[in-house]
């Protein structure tokens, strides 16, 4: 490949035809934004967000639930961070919290193994959200609660998978040429998950890592494959084509295959995983958290996450929308497109 | 005394008596404060600097530091950062029973000496225990003086041409603490220290100083984007420049934090006009605690972009920097 000097200079001075590239991961999102890369590209080169930030999809019904099981008496949700400022239907986890929701936050799923052993008398959910990056690990957590034979831990799981929700974007109205694919996905997955949609809509897919280098390569083989309907692997370090099949492994034995609701875009066939029924006494009632109101009528996080509009172009973006008071999902997670346009713009 | 701090050492009794007559007293012997008055009477200057900050920080006692050396620097650095010397500081301690009294007197010791290298006396102090789980919480306020009269040195002064200069690396203290509440193994020290040095040799030079800003929570972006708003102007600096150890780099790229927002304990930020940056730099260098000292960037005018901190990436993008939003949380996936 050429040295990232020719990229450099290619990627700013392309005058060939549009090309709309869309990264569907919240980590390449910001990885864009943190390397400034917008300000190298051309005019005619154009990124827009996809639905890649776990936070940014799951529907307001999976946010009620949880706060509906940190008021039971006895149980305590357990979740990473980001997710107590999420908008649910009517308040954030964090909001119910001065009403007397139980929360607790932790770095790692396997937290939650110590504070159920600590606290025997209690209930803990863990709140798992994810992609296929995530599942193995609550895969993981569901063996040891097995092996360990843990009964005072339940999971709430919204787990999607890409290649569904991938085949709606290709079919819908964003006009996109393109994909960066999401490498720590692969990682799991293997390259080999993007080939259907890329033959299927022939566009190129590239699996891409996070520095601001590897980006501007995968850009580059974007543009000089425009077209092609064909995976390349840009991330070969730790990606390969059919992955980590341990975890694949893993996260079979204990997810079957379900659909999915996202923030947003509504419910797609396939795109998520949920506990299967031969461990359901694991499952805080996941199945059918479907519905998805806005807290705000006018956010436009659906249409953001679709990749038909830009952060901007919303009409509460900056305003009374911000990282402070978030109206919708992609303002809450520094992942999100919203809140990283806000921040880095 | 014993082992741990009980309510009775808050009682105004005996225990009290037990408790300042152990730890506290011998730690800050001075006239004003063994007078024992109900206020500390001092000499002034005709215009004074006046701050008061309060440390609530776990653990108490981290790599390199503890709350004792902490709660100096914090509120000494906020009185060097407009020019004036820092001479005296009240400390209000509040203890929840049950923390171990060698804690306590490590932390009280390391206040004691970190007062004397910063040169500020401790002339009032208080002690309050309160129900809870072995905590300790301590508010100091300082005093600093103009001795030659006060300085204009402000966050409005900042001006087109010049330069920016941060006085060491980025974001050690706050990824100190992150390490040990993560329980992360790390060699990683806090940079917590007072600036005392640094800055009266700044001073002395001579070089007119437009602003200085001692680097705490939010880190770098937070402070220059705040500066750049106070004096209309535009920061630009270029991510290439800012001095991190390798180890921070690490640690921020492992729990996905952004070293730009990460805090410090003892670093500060200042502007001065073009000219003068090298000597500047010079200065800072050769003082204690400035030997990664670097030029960052520069202030420039720009009616369209006023109010705006732009960093220009290694790669050569450009990246606009906001103030530090949320609590900068690990990232999920």
């Amino acid at each position: 490949m050429k040295d990232l000097k020719e990229i450099i200079s290619f990627l700013k001075e392309y005058d060939g035809e549009e090309i709309r590239i869309m990264e569907i991961c919240g980590s390449h999102t910001g990885a864009i934004a943190k390397n400034g890369i917008e300000a190298m590209l051309s005019e005619k080169i154009c990124l827009i967000s996809g639905p890649g930030c776990p936070v940014c999809v799951t529907p307001s019904a999976y946010i009620d639930r949880l706060i509906e099981l940190s008021l039971e008496s006895d149980t305590t949700v357990v979740t990473f961070g980001d997710l107590l400022r999420v908008p649910g239907s009517r308040e954030s986890l964090r909001e119910a919290q001065g009403r007397g929701a139980k929360v607790k936050m932790v770095y790692s799923p396997m937290d939650i193994i110590g504070i159920a052993k600590d606290s025997p008398d209690n209930k803990f959910v863990f709140a798992a959200i994810g992609f296929e990056t995530t599942t193995p690990v609550y895969a993981l957590l569901l063996d040891t609660l097995v092996k360990e034979k843990i009964e005072n831990v339940k999971l709430l799981t919204a787990l999607k998978t890409m290649p569904e929700v991938v085949d709606v974007l290709c079919s819908g109205g964003a006009k996109i040429n393109a994909f960066i694919a999401p490498g720590h996905v692969c990682v799991v997955t293997g390259s080999r998950i993007f080939e259907p949609a890329a033959q299927k809509y022939h566009l190129p897919f590239v699996v891409s890592g996070f520095e601001g280098e590897d980006l501007l390569r995968t850009i580059y083989l974007l543009v000089q494959n425009k077209g092609e309907g064909k995976v390349i692997n840009n991330y070969p370090s730790v990606v390969s084509y059919e992955g980590n099949e341990k975890a694949q492994a893993l996260v079979e034995k204990y997810f079957t295959k379900a659909d999915a609701s996202w923030r947003g875009i509504g419910n797609v066939t396939g795109s998520g995983r949920l506990i299967r029924p031969e461990f359901s006494r694991y499952d805080a009632g996941s199945a059918g958290l479907e519905y998805d109101e806005k807290k705000n009528k006018a956010c436009s996080c659906d249409k953001v996450i679709m990749g038909l509009i830009s952060p901007e172009e919303c009409p509460l973006f900056g305003k009374i929308c911000n990282p402070g008071n978030p109206q919708g999902a992609c303002m809450v997670s520094p992942e999100g497109s919203c809140n990283t346009r806000f921040c880095m713009g | 005394m014993s082992d741990v701090i009980t309510m009775a050492h808050g009682s105004g009794g005996s225990a009290t008596g037990e408790l300042i007559d152990e730890i506290f007293a011998p730690a800050f012997s001075n006239e004003t404060l063994l007078a024992m008055e109900d206020s500390a009477v001092v000499d002034g200057s005709k215009k004074i600097a006046m701050t008061t900050d309060s440390f609530v920080v776990t653990p108490l006692i981290f790599n390199g530091g503890d709350i004792g050396r902490l709660c100096v620097c914090g509120t000494v650095n906020d009185l060097l950062m407009r020019g004036a010397v820092p001479k005296y500081i009240t400390c209000g301690f509040i203890l929840e029973e049950g923390l171990e009294t060698d804690t306590l007197k490590k932390c009280v010791a390391s206040l004691a000496e970190t007062a004397k290298e910063a040169g500020v006396c401790v002339v009032a102090g208080d002690t309050k225990v309160v129900e809870g789980h072995g905590g300790l919480y301590i508010n100091t306020a300082g005093v600093g003086l103009f001795p030659d009269g006060d300085k204009d040195i402000s966050a409005l002064n900042s001006a087109d041409g010049d330069e920016i200069i941060v006085s060491g690396t980025m974001g050690d203290h706050h990824a100190t603490i992150m390490a040990h509440r993560l329980e992360i193994d790390t060699d990683i020290k806090s940079d917590n220290a007072p600036l005392t040095e640094m800055t009266s040799r700044l001073l002395a030079s001579g070089i007119p100083i437009h602003t200085m800003r001692d680097i705490t929570r939010g880190g770098l972006g937070t402070v220059l984007k705040e500066l750049a708003q106070s004096s209309n102007t535009v920061f630009y600096i270029n991510e290439e420049m800012i001095p991190i150890a390798h180890s921070v780099r690490e640690f921020a790229r492992l729990t996905g934090i952004d070293p730009v927002y990460m805090g410090n304990e003892g670093k500060m930020v200042v502007t001065v006009p073009g000219e003068f940056a090298d000597k500047a730099l010079e200065i800072i260098r050769g003082s204690r605690y400035g030997e990664n000292a670097a030029v960052i960037g520069e202030v420039k005018k720009d009616e369209n972009r006023t109010g705006k901190l732009i960093m220009r990436t290694k790669l050569g993008g450009e990246r606009s920097l906001d103030i530090l939003r949320g609590e900068g949380l690990p990232r999920i996936c």
